[in-house]
């Protein structure tokens, strides 16, 4: 019955992985635990895994609060670039 | 009665529309150049095929599924691209060690994780060097579930790849991007 449930380390810092984002089913979850009884590598990865999650995250807001726009000066190349590019842009719609 | 039908107006697209498919690009692919590319390509897209317009969507709905389109192909194209880098392996993946750790490979200890954790301009900078340090794919679809914090379907969606293809795709980021962190950040 156990057999079913051992893993390798590679399977077992991938449902790490999957469960720094609440993803892991129980399942998997049992599995991921059952290993770490053996392997204290496992146990460490996911330890600095949790804080390496917490970084991400800080990064991640400071990057969600940004919106990115396109300069007047692009958006004029583009206008060009459709204008000779595509004779339709002018008359489709108008 | 009848739904409202939507009409092209491709003289405002630009205006309307070119930040909002700038954003939604960048967001995906992170690099400006390509980004601004792929909103062109869409619009070029998008004025060659307005005949086929049926005014069902908006305009701007309309312009972002083509835009996704032009995602999922430069995604397919980055996918496939022979003698990409390949990700660095971290376990074995035969003999009888098979998905163990490889030796110089296994996690070391970081003494000075706690006042490493300190949130700076430099430890984001190192994140995203770590992250370009990827290849394309991987920083792709790490960036998406991690720092855009999409959905798993909606990236699967997307990109039109399995979930279980995504998670192999997070675990070999994150193994890659742990050792870049612990080299450039943590241990040095």
């Amino acid at each position: 019955m156990f057999e079913s449930l051992k893993i390798t380390c590679d399977e077992a810092t991938t449902i790490c992985d999957k469960n720094q984002y609440g993803e892991a089913s129980i399942k998997e979850l049992i599995k991921l635990n059952l290993h770490f009884i053996k392997c204290r590598i496992c146990a460490k990865y996911t330890k600095q895994n949790m804080t390496l999650t917490k970084l991400y995250k800080g990064h991640a807001s400071s990057c969600k609060e940004r919106t990115h726009c396109m300069t007047g000066e692009d958006k004029e190349a583009l206008r060009k670039a459709l204008q000779e590019g595509s004779p339709a842009f002018k008359e489709v719609g108008s | 009665m009848a739904a409202e039908k939507h009409t092209l107006d491709t003289s405002k697209w630009i205006d309307n529309y070119a930040d909002y498919l700038f954003n939604y690009s960048i967001s995906r692919v992170n690099n400006s150049d390509l980004a601004k590319d792929l909103v062109q390509e869409t619009f070029f897209a998008g004025l060659k095929s307005a005949k086929n317009f049926k005014g069902k969507a908006s305009e701007r709905t309309w312009l972002v599924s083509i835009l996704k389109r032009k995602i999922i192909d430069h995604y397919r194209k980055i996918n496939s691209k022979k003698g990409q880098a390949e990700v660095r392996m971290n376990f074995y993946n035969d003999g009888e060690n098979e998905g163990n750790w490889i030796e110089e490979r296994v996690p070391q200890s970081w003494d000075n994780a706690s006042e490493k954790k300190i949130e700076t301009e430099e430890l984001r900078s190192q994140i995203d060097i770590c992250i370009d340090n990827l290849p394309e794919k991987y920083a792709m679809v790490f960036r998406m579930k991690t720092i855009q914090e999409f959905e798993t379907e909606e990236i699967c969606k997307e990109l039109d790849i399995s979930a279980s293809n995504l998670w192999v795709m997070i675990h070999r980021a994150r193994t890659q991007l742990r050792k870049c962190m612990e080299d450039n950040w943590f241990n040095n």
